[in-house]
C-alpha cells in the first residue's frame, strides 16, 4: 500500500484513501466531517491578483487620515498608528505591542509571505525557504485581526456619536477593502497544491 | 440499536505506525517507539511532528487556569478612564454594556457583552469540559465534542473587540484638558485572557477525543 494516496484526518487521526478530487470539489473525513482537500479552481492565478490588490490598500491605509474627531470647531486628526502611539504614551507598552502585532506586523508579514511563496510557486520555481515560510504562514493566521479592529471602530462609533462628531477618511475604507481583499485571498489558496509542488520537478 | 452502521475495523494513522505532519499533512513512518522521545521532522516542510500535541491535556489545562485567574481582574478593574473638565469616570467591561443599554443602543450592547464577557467565559468550559470527557475517555458524540472544539477555536479571536475599541477611543479622545480617555489596568488583564485562551485552544488536540473510541475497539 502506497502513502501517496492516503491521509491521515487532522482532527481525528483516521487514517483513509483519497480519491482524485475533481476542480471545485472536496474530500470529507468518513468519520468526523472535516474538510480534508478541496480542490479549488485557479488557485495561484487569483490569490495572487487579490495579494497585489491587498499590499496596495495596506499602504493605503497607514498612509492615509483614518478617523478625524469633530467638535466645537475642534478637529483632531488620527491615522491608524495613532492609538497605538498613544497607548505606548500612556505606559500600556505591552498593549501597545500586541496591538502593533494583530493590526499591522502580522497582516504585513502575512502579505509578504504569501506572496514569496505563490509569485515562485505560480512561476513554477523554487527560492530558498518557501516551504518554510509557508510553514509559518498557517501560523500566523488566527493572529491577523484586522476585521475585528473594523468592528472596533463601528462600536467606537457608536460610543462617541453622542459627545462628537467623526469623519472616517480615506483609511476607514482603505482598511475595509482590506479585509475583504485578503479574506478572499486566503479562500482561494489551495495549500494542499502548494506543498504538492515541493514534490514535483523543476 | 441505531441504524445499519458498518463495522468496519478503524484505522487510524497512530495504529498504522504512520504520523500525519501537522502542517502539510504529509503521512510520515513513524520512527520505533523508543526514537519518539527524540523529535522528528518532517521530510516535505520540516514541522516536528508530533502522532498527537505533547503534553496537550497538562497544558491545556494549565492556559485554562492562568486564563480564570486573569478573567478576575479583567472584569473588576477599569477598562477605561475618562477625565473630562476635571472630572474622572471608570468604566469596566460590564459599566460599558450597561452604558449602552441605558442609551438605547441595544445591538452594540450585545456585541460587547458577547465578545468580552460571554466568549470568554463559555471558552474556559468548553475547554474544561472537552479535558474532562477527555481524562473520563467518555465516548460521548464525538463528532459534536469535535465540532465543539472547532467553533471555540475559531470564535476565540473576536474577544480582542473591547482591546480595539480602547485602542480608538484612546487615539480620538485625546484633547487635553477638555477630555482624555486613558487605557486602564483592566485592558492588559482581559488582553492577556483573550490570548491565553487562543493559544490554550491551539495546544488542546482534538483527536484525544477520537482515541477513547478506538480503545473500546481493541
Amino acid at each position: 500500500m502506497s502513502l501517496a494516496h492516503l491521509m491521515a484526518c487532522h482532527d481525528c487521526d483516521l487514517l483513509q484513501r483519497i480519491p482524485s478530487v475533481p476542480e471545485g470539489a472536496a474530500a470529507l473525513c468518513r468519520r468526523c466531517g472535516t474538510v480534508l482537500i478541496q480542490n479549488k479552481p485557479k488557485s495561484f492565478q487569483r490569490p495572487l491578483a487579490l495579494l497585489f490588490a491587498g499590499a496596495i490598500l495596506f499602504v493605503m491605509f497607514n498612509a492615509f487620515p483614518f478617523l478625524t474627531f469633530k467638535k466645537e470647531g475642534l478637529e483632531h486628526q488620527t491615522h491608524v498608528i495613532t492609538g497605538i502611539r498613544q497607548l505606548a504614551d500612556q505606559g500600556m507598552e505591552a498593549l501597545a505591542a500586541l496591538v502593533a502585532i494583530n493590526l499591522l506586523i502580522v497582516p504585513g508579514l502575512h502579505l509578504l509571505a504569501s506572496l514569496y511563496v505563490l509569485v515562485p510557486v505560480s512561476l513554477n520555481r523554487k527560492v530558498p525557504g518557501m516551504f518554510r515560510v509557508f510553514r509559518y504562514l498557517r501560523l500566523l493566521q488566527p493572529w491577523h485581526m484586522v476585521e475585528i479592529f473594523m468592528l472596533g471602530v463601528l462600536v467606537s462609533l457608536v460610543k462617541l456619536a453622542k459627545m462628537a462628531q467623526i469623519i472616517p477618511g480615506v483609511a476607514v475604507y482603505s482598511l475595509t477593502a482590506f479585509i475583504f481583499v485578503m479574506a478572499a485571498a486566503s479562500a482561494a489558496i489551495d495549500p494542499h497544491e502548494v506543498w504538492e509542488r515541493w514534490e514535483a520537478p523543476r | 440499536m441505531g441504524g445499519p452502521s458498518v463495522k468496519k475495523p478503524i484505522l487510524t494513522a497512530r495504529r498504522a505506525g504512520l504520523i500525519a505532519c501537522s502542517v502539510c499533512h504529509l503521512l510520515c513512518q513513524a520512527g520505533p517507539p523508543e526514537a519518539t522521545s527524540r523529535a522528528s521532522k518532517c521530510p516535505r516542510c520540516g514541522a516536528t511532528l508530533h502522532s498527537r500535541k505533547p503534553d496537550s491535556i497538562a497544558r491545556t489545562w494549565a492556559l485554562v487556569i492562568a486564563a480564570c485567574i486573569f478573567y478576575i481582574p479583567a472584569n473588576v478593574l477599569p477598562m477605561t478612564t475618562v477625565t473630562s473638565l476635571g472630572m474622572v469616570q471608570s468604566d469596566t467591561i460590564m459599566s460599558g454594556v450597561i452604558y449602552f443599554v441605558q442609551s438605547g443602543s441595544w445591538p452594540i450592547a450585545l456585541v460587547i457583552f458577547i465578545a468580552s464577557i460571554f466568549v470568554p467565559l463559555v471558552k474556559l468550559f468548553i475547554l474544561g469540559f472537552l479535558l474532562i470527557s477527555v481524562q473520563f475517555r467518555s465516548h460521548y458524540r464525538p463528532k459534536d465534542r469535535t465540532r465543539l472544539y472547532l467553533i471555540t477555536e475559531a470564535v476565540g479571536r473576536w474577544s480582542m473587540l473591547d482591546i480595539f475599541v480602547v485602542t480608538i477611543l484612546v487615539a480620538l479622545v485625546n484633547l487635553g484638558a477638555l477630555a482624555t480617555i486613558q487605557a486602564g489596568p483592566a485592558a492588559l488583564h482581559f488582553a492577556a485572557v483573550v490570548v491565553i485562551t487562543m493559544v490554550a485552544a491551539m495546544s488542546f488536540d482534538p483527536r484525544l477525543i477520537w482515541d477513547a473510541k478506538e480503545k473500546r475497539h481493541e
